[in-house]
């Protein structure tokens, strides 16, 4: 089994390696860099959102944050288009993850309910500073960045390609490690109980706050890159309320909590996202179509891809096991629901 | 000195109408445990009613509320019973995603109907002012702030005065021991979301009155009812009219003493201070387990 998935994961590596070498029509590829980008970012929201179950909705202002340090450095230190400004991606990301602190540390005082709430004030906030600074972010006019023209045509999109790719690998080895460590446990029981964690010596504090600033750091980064890309910024972009939800309704079509789902939320959902914008781009349809597709998963799939589909897996192979235990087994999983991403909405007496 | 004065009375004025849209809002956060990211779409969607009824049936804006009032009621009925209630889990974060996704519908849907362009709404007390010393105030501010007063009185009298009131509260308190005891909370919660909508749509048409609206509007909107209601301490109706009151009186103030462009953000400081010093807002009840 274990020799079975590592093949499988080389495979997919292979495949996402090689994808842009086999379909290098630009439109594609630019739709893969975006896929890959917002990957990247529910990755991240996930380390945070996913693990300790705070649903935070207030994202895009680090993503917003990066986007603008970015373009801030590109100006006021000249750098050249090429690579050189991939460099400084994680410069952007440190800034925003200096951001979180602060942010993150008033708005984790309050409890799941408040701060869900807080946090998209904060993300108001953001948006509001980056129209009201004028003298660093040029206001609603907004910022350009170095163009790289040198990269003409087909060429264009393979170095942001590559360098997302790594963006992604190094988020979700992150995601893997807090998963697997004593440190992630301690946040999968503030998940479950946070009283409890806390009585048994878990730091719910500090932890909660540790994983706020990781996932900012890759969401400032993902921002850097996402403005070098577009070549443009300004604060409605920067500072998308959709980002934000974007990001939670990828995680949960894919599975919270889960390594692989937020990345296979993003994989269906934003294609499908950039296929409607782009056919639909008069206003009004796009928003009601993204908004029944919206609905539609909520309401047909409130626990995700993956959670769904590995409560089936383990009950065909219990089922399927031939031992005398089986259905024993199987009625076990049908109860407690063994799945990873067993989530806590029971447990604020909201659902009793 | 004289600006100051003019920053506070149009603040509580218009206070007032936030006051009547916040409400809805915390009511319904009270009762259910949702927070309903839609209200800033359906204000914005009362306000094209009453532009509606106003521009096609020339029915007077107040008049118009009889109508449009009712039918946002059934509407925000329609939308508890279709959206909110199949949510089983995960509730507060999944019932943000779905108001969400109604806001964009509405704004999509309102944006095929009436275009982008911004609009106001029209009638002959929105341009006639008194006059305050040298200071001018538009009548539609004082109708506007009555008519919250008014709906807010209501408001209180449905839920200290009424049997219904008693349900309500009960299951604000518990909704567990509200079941135990008989009350049949999902008709409340049906009917209190009603009501959240229905109050917006009175709010909506005031705001279509004094501001100038496009489909896109709820977003401001929204951002600001939602820091109403942290400022107040959620799922407190006194914390929302004190909040509504004394963010727009700090912002009218600003802008007129210093700038507007910095109008929002002295408030919005504020409430980072507040929550620094009382995460749970002014009239919150402290979070805990509630197992």
């Amino acid at each position: 089994m274990r020799t079975f998935k590592l093949i499988g994961l080389i495979a997919l590596l292979i495949v996402t390696i090689a994808f842009p070498q086999v379909f290098s029509n630009p439109a594609t590829t630019t739709v893969a860099v975006f896929t890959l980008l917002y990957a990247t970012a529910t990755t991240a929201w996930n380390i945070f959102s996913g693990y300790t179950g705070y649903i935070a909705l207030g994202h895009a202002a680090y993503f917003g944050v990066g986007a603008y340090a970015m373009a801030i450095m590109c100006q006021d230190w000249h750098v050249p288009a090429g690579y050189s400004p991939f460099l400084l991606l994680p410069l952007a990301g440190l800034i925003a993850a200096l951001i979180a602190i602060p942010l993150g540390w008033i708005s984790l005082r309050t409890r799941k309910h408040t701060f869900v709430v807080i946090t998209i004030a904060m993300f108001f906030i953001m948006q509001l500073m980056a129209y009201n600074l004028r003298s660093i972010t040029n206001g609603s006019t907004g910022l350009s960045l170095p163009i790289p023209s040198e990269w003409g045509g087909y060429f264009f999109n393979v170095p942001f390609y590559y360098t997302t790719l790594v963006m992604l690998l190094l988020a979700l080895g992150v995601s893997w490690w807090v998963r697997n460590s004593k440190f992630g446990l301690g946040l999968l029981a503030i998940r479950d109980d946070e009283d409890r964690a806390l009585g048994l010596g878990v730091r719910t504090s500090s932890s909660k706050l540790i994983v706020f600033v990781i996932s900012a750091f890759f969401v400032g980064m993902v921002g850097a890159l996402h403005a070098y890309f577009v070549g443009s910024i300004f604060p409605a972009f920067a500072f998308d309320p959709l980002f934000d939800v974007a990001l939670a309704l990828m995680t949960f079509l894919g599975g919270l909590g889960t390594l692989s789902g937020p990345i296979l939320g993003a994989l269906i959902l934003e294609p499908a996202q950039q296929y409607f914008s782009l056919q639909f781009s008069q206003h009004g349809y796009y928003q009601i179509i993204y908004g029944i597709l919206f609905l539609a998963i909520i309401l047909l799939l409130p626990e995700g891809i993956i959670p769904t589909l590995s409560k089936y897996w383990l009950k065909w192979k219990a089922a399927h096991d031939g031992t005398k235990n089986a259905p024993a087994l199987a009625e076990v999983i049908g109860q407690e629901n063994l799945i990873p991403a067993k989530s806590s909405g029971t447990k604020d007496g909201v659902n009793p | 000195m004289q600006l100051i004065v003019n920053g506070i009375i149009t603040g509580i004025l218009t206070g007032g109408v936030y006051a009547l849209m916040a409400s809805g809002l915390t009511l319904i956060f009270g009762v259910m445990d949702i927070i309903n990211v839609g209200q800033g779409a359906l204000v914005i969607l009362g306000a094209y009613l009453s532009y509606v009824l106003q521009q096609k049936f020339n029915i007077d804006l107040f008049l118009g509320l009889l109508i449009t009032m009712p039918i946002m009621f059934l509407f925000g009925v329609l939308l508890e019973w279709a959206f909110i209630r199949p949510l089983k889990r995960d509730r507060t974060i999944l019932s943000i995603l779905v108001t969400f996704a109604i806001a964009l519908i509405i704004e999509g849907g309102l944006g095929l109907a009436f275009t982008t362009n911004i609009v106001k709404l029209q009638a002959p007390y929105v341009d006639t002012s008194f006059q305050i010393g040298d200071f001018y105030l538009a009548h539609i501010y004082v109708y506007g702030f009555i008519l919250s007063m008014v709906l807010l009185g209501g408001l209180y009298v449905l839920l200290y005065r009424t049997k219904f009131g008693y349900s309500l509260r009960a299951s604000m308190q518990d909704r567990t021991a509200a079941q135990l005891i008989g009350i049949d909370v999902e008709r409340v919660s049906a009917i209190t979301f009603g009501v959240g909508v229905a109050l917006a749509a009175a709010g909506g048409m005031v705001y279509g009155a004094t501001n100038a609206f496009n489909p896109n509007s709820h977003y401001d909107l929204i951002s600001r009812l939602l820091v109403i209601i942290i400022f107040g301490g959620m799922g407190s109706l006194r914390g929302a009219l004190i909040a509504s009151l004394g963010m727009l009186v700090i912002e009218d103030v600003t802008a007129l003493a210093w700038s507007p462009v910095w109008a929002t953000t002295v408030f919005f400081t504020l409430l980072v201070v507040v929550l620094v010093v009382r995460p749970r807002g002014l009239f919150g009840q402290i979070e805990g387990r509630k197992q």
